[in-house]
């Protein structure tokens, strides 16, 4: 598996088999692994996409990280669950975790999300600068609401309280 | 077992140009967009050849939706059995000058008969 | 009209620039045919049976003179002179090669275009009345709201990879005139009691294999809400729809499985948990309102001498007039529906040349705009009544003068199995075959608005269900086979028409409708159109007929 954040590829600090790192756990085990590594030391969370954000609320100041899982790249609930995590105030760092491909990295961050994990094939076939050129494809989107530097409508309305304000002052 | 088990046959191998879109019929060596030009698989051995065929060039990027097509052969031309296939190997029946229908008039009178 | 602003302008762009680059990553094999396809599709871009054909957004139907050069011009350049309006008011080329998409897309930036989300499992295309902005019974010109919707869904973070495609229509009056109720969700601007615009919200129709009328989901949504209303109603879909059966995946089954008060109970416990765009979303839809300001009228008498005149005098200008026309808000003008069917030609197809005459002809006599009718008709939105017989005359010139608006030749229809690879049977001759058989222009007015919706597979891109009389291409046997339905409506008594019978051959299709249109001539009351008819008798009344039976001769 490849991590990738904004930036492009980076180590992974957490692992699923204990061979360094943090460990990401199912959701099932996380009350365990939370328990038998104290309140200090970060766990993270694999979650399947339908999961419930009821279960997850209570885990938010406990897990370092949540994985949501993407059984395929046009599976998009993993963004609606991304979205509703971060709006009800999860604050931790979000990755997901699957074959996604670069032109959806953009939408995963504004999702929510801080990182994606790929499986080894679909790093072999699209490479680093391939996914960090997709990231910044289109530099402004349209929806307000959605974490990015700024959006087109947000652009807008600023361009037009300087306008205001300019018409003020002369 | 055979790759192309209950395809009928004979069978020729049809998909499109990746780039161009185009319908294209594998050859004995290539691609050729006149369907008279297709290679005709008569037995099975010859079929499954074909699908190897298919899987290759779909991964060479060479063409997309790669599949054989059971064919009758009139007139020494093969000539689709199924009704989608003939549309697809002749163009719009309602503009009769545009597409492999024009382009190759003898395919298409030799297919007609 | 809308303009791009600098942002829509780098937008657009940069979305070329990105197709661009996902192209070259296909060709090298970064990706797969099975990962790129859904990239193309959000981009417009099919494989069909003899070529790749792209589809482009005409966002609700508005169109410039210019534009429309511009699609003449690429009809030339890069496909085979001609184009398709689509029953979602789009625009088909259907000879398309990838290596040549990218250029088109920056000729389609250059006036403003462009083909995103006219395919895939994402918000589509956006759709309003034809007649926005000039219809007197609207309480609002629809296009800004949908306008707003149109950005809002542009590249959407989190609804580009829904279960399915997701289609949304915006009207502004009681009368239907976009078949609303048909759509994934339906926005219609109201006035509550108290006098203040907002929406009715609809969600759950659509036609395709199983068709559903809308529900009613929010009665009032007061404006300032409508993208945070419609990202928890997505959010819902996008979450709960179904993802394990291709044909169960749209919002219709959904809302149909968990019933309406179900949905609308966790589409409004989404909205309350959302965040508020109020006064961002107000300020956004004044700015793209004033975009659409008022037109330049000239103040004319309400009833034009000159169009009285020619209407006495030239007896082939008064029978278009009597179906082409739909009255304006403004006295003096017409809004003038050009009927795209002529008997025996393609439904809704379109040369090069005819787009440039028409293009001339936007800019002499509508103020250079027209728009697109989901019945595959094109509309000059802005005439001067003084000037519709030299129109007229001109449109006649160029083949665009056939007088059929709404009556039984005027027939949707989809490319079938003639271009289309999803098709099972072929649509368009089926068409032609009934045009011709109904050609005699007197036979046509004594029958009155009546219409033949075709469909050449089950996803019904033509409309089938809601056609007065719905044809459905199937496949059986190895041989082309139709299906035809009755009673199906498209207005806002939207109804799904009913089975009158076994599939018939292409052959046996224009005499079973002409059975079925006898039985209407036979038992019609004074005034009554088809339609009512139909509704009064009910379709068994149409059976016997339709199979061949020679009964209600005595009626």
């Amino acid at each position: 598996m490849k991590l990738l954040d904004r930036a492009g590829y980076r180590t992974d600090d957490f692992s699923r088999d204990g061979s360094g790192g943090s460990p990401i756990v199912q959701l099932a085990e996380v009350n365990a692994a939370l328990e038998a590594r104290g309140a200090d030391a970060p766990v993270g969370v694999e979650v399947a996409n339908n999961t419930d954000v009821e279960r997850l609320a209570a885990l938010f100041d406990r897990v370092a990280l949540i994985a949501i899982v993407f059984p395929a790249f046009s599976d998009g609930r993993g963004f609606s669950l991304a979205k509703r995590l971060r709006q009800d105030g999860f604050k931790g760092r979000l990755r997901a975790v699957g074959p996604l491909i670069p032109d959806q990295g953009p939408y995963a961050f504004a999702c929510g999300f801080d990182e994606i994990e790929l499986p080894e094939a679909i790093a072999a076939r699209q490479t680093e600068a391939q996914w960090t050129k997709a990231f910044s494809a289109i530099s402004l989107p349209y929806q307000p609401g959605y974490a990015r530097p700024a959006t087109i409508l947000e652009r807008r309305l600023e361009a037009r309280r300087k306008a205001t304000e300019g018409a003020r002052h002369a | 077992m055979s790759a192309t088990k209950g395809q009928p046959l004979p069978a020729i191998l049809i998909a499109n140009d990746l780039r161009e879109g185009h319908v294209v019929f594998r050859t004995a060596v290539g691609w050729t967009r006149d369907p008279a030009r297709a290679r005709v698989a008569t037995d099975r051995d010859a079929a499954d050849v074909l699908a190897v065929e298919a899987v290759q060039a779909v991964a060479r990027q060479e063409v997309i939706d790669a599949y054989l097509i059971d064919v009758d052969v009139r007139n020494g031309v093969p000539v689709p059995r199924h009704f989608r296939e003939r549309f697809k190997t002749l163009g719009p029946s309602v503009h009769p000058e545009l597409g492999k229908q024009a382009e190759f008039a003898a395919y298409a009178s030799a297919a007609a008969e | 009209m809308y303009r791009y602003d600098e942002f829509d302008e780098r937008f657009v762009r940069e979305r070329v620039a990105q197709f661009r680059d996902q192209v070259d990553r296909r060709l090298s094999g970064s990706l797969t045919e099975d990962e790129f396809r859904p990239l193309r599709l959000q981009n417009g871009l099919y494989l069909q049976l003899h070529a790749y054909m792209l589809r482009i957004a005409i966002p609700y139907g508005s169109l410039s003179s210019r534009q429309l050069r511009q699609l003449a011009r690429i009809a030339d350049a890069y496909d085979k002179g001609y184009g398709h309006f689509t029953t979602r008011t789009n625009l088909q080329f259907n000879w398309i090669k990838l290596r040549d998409v990218p250029d088109i897309l920056d000729l389609l930036a250059d006036v403003e275009m462009h083909c995103i989300q006219t395919s895939g499992n994402d918000v589509r295309n956006v759709t309003a009345d034809q007649f926005a902005g000039v219809a007197g019974d609207e309480i609002e010109d629809p296009r800004p709201v949908a306008e707003l919707l149109r950005q809002w869904s542009s590249l959407h973070p989190e609804f580009s990879f829904l279960p399915r495609k997701f289609k949304i229509a915006v009207i502004a009056s009681a009368a239907d005139r976009a078949v609303l109720k048909s759509h994934d969700v339906g926005v219609r601007i109201v006035r509550n009691k108290a006098g203040e615009i907002g929406y009715q919200i609809l969600a759950g129709g659509g036609l395709g294999r199983t068709p559903m009328v809308g529900k009613v989901v929010r009665d009032f949504l007061p404006r300032g809400q409508l993208l945070a209303y419609l990202e928890a109603l997505l959010r819902v879909y996008n979450a709960d729809g179904r993802r394990d059966n291709k044909f169960k995946a749209r919002i219709k089954i959904l809302v149909h499985e968990i019933g309406v008060e179900t949905f609308r109970e966790r589409v409004e416990a989404e909205f309350a948990a959302g965040p508020s765009y109020a006064d961002d979303e107000t300020a956004e839809l004044a700015r793209i309102a004033a975009s659409f300001a008022q037109k330049n009228y000239e103040r004319l008498p309400a009833r034009s001498e000159t169009f009285e005149a020619a209407r006495k005098t030239d007896p082939a200008f008064a029978e278009w007039v009597v179906n082409s026309l739909f009255s304006h808000k403004v006295d003096g003008y017409a809004a003038v529906t050009v009927s795209l069917k002529p008997v025996g030609g393609v439904p809704g197809d379109m040369t090069s040349a005819q787009m440039r005459l028409f293009a001339d002809l936007t800019d002499r006599y509508s103020l250079g705009e027209l728009r697109v009718t989901h019945a595959q008709n094109l509309v000059l939105p802005y005439v001067k009544q003084d000037e519709l017989h030299a129109l007229w005359k001109e449109l006649a010139g160029a083949r665009l003068a056939t007088p059929n608006v709404g009556l039984v030749t005027d027939i949707i229809s989809c490319p079938g199995l003639d271009y289309c690879a999803l098709a099972t049977a072929r649509s368009i001759p089926i068409a032609q075959a009934i045009a011709t058989r109904f050609a005699d222009k007197a036979r046509q007015a004594d029958i009155g608005p009546l219409q033949i919706k075709i469909s050449g597979c089950i996803n019904a891109c033509g409309h089938h269900h809601v056609g007065h009389i719905g044809i459905l291409g199937l496949e059986k046997r190895g041989q082309e086979s139709y299906q035809v339905t009755l009673g199906g409506d498209s207005s806002e008594n939207m109804a799904i028409g009913e089975l009158l019978g076994p599939g018939l051959t292409a052959d046996e299709v224009p005499d079973a409708i002409e059975r079925v249109v006898g039985v209407y001539l036979a038992q019609r009351r004074a005034g009554e159109t088809f339609i009512e008819a139909v509704k009064r008798l009910g379709v068994g009344a149409f059976k016997a007929a339709f199979l061949g039976g020679a009964q209600n001769e005595a009626a």
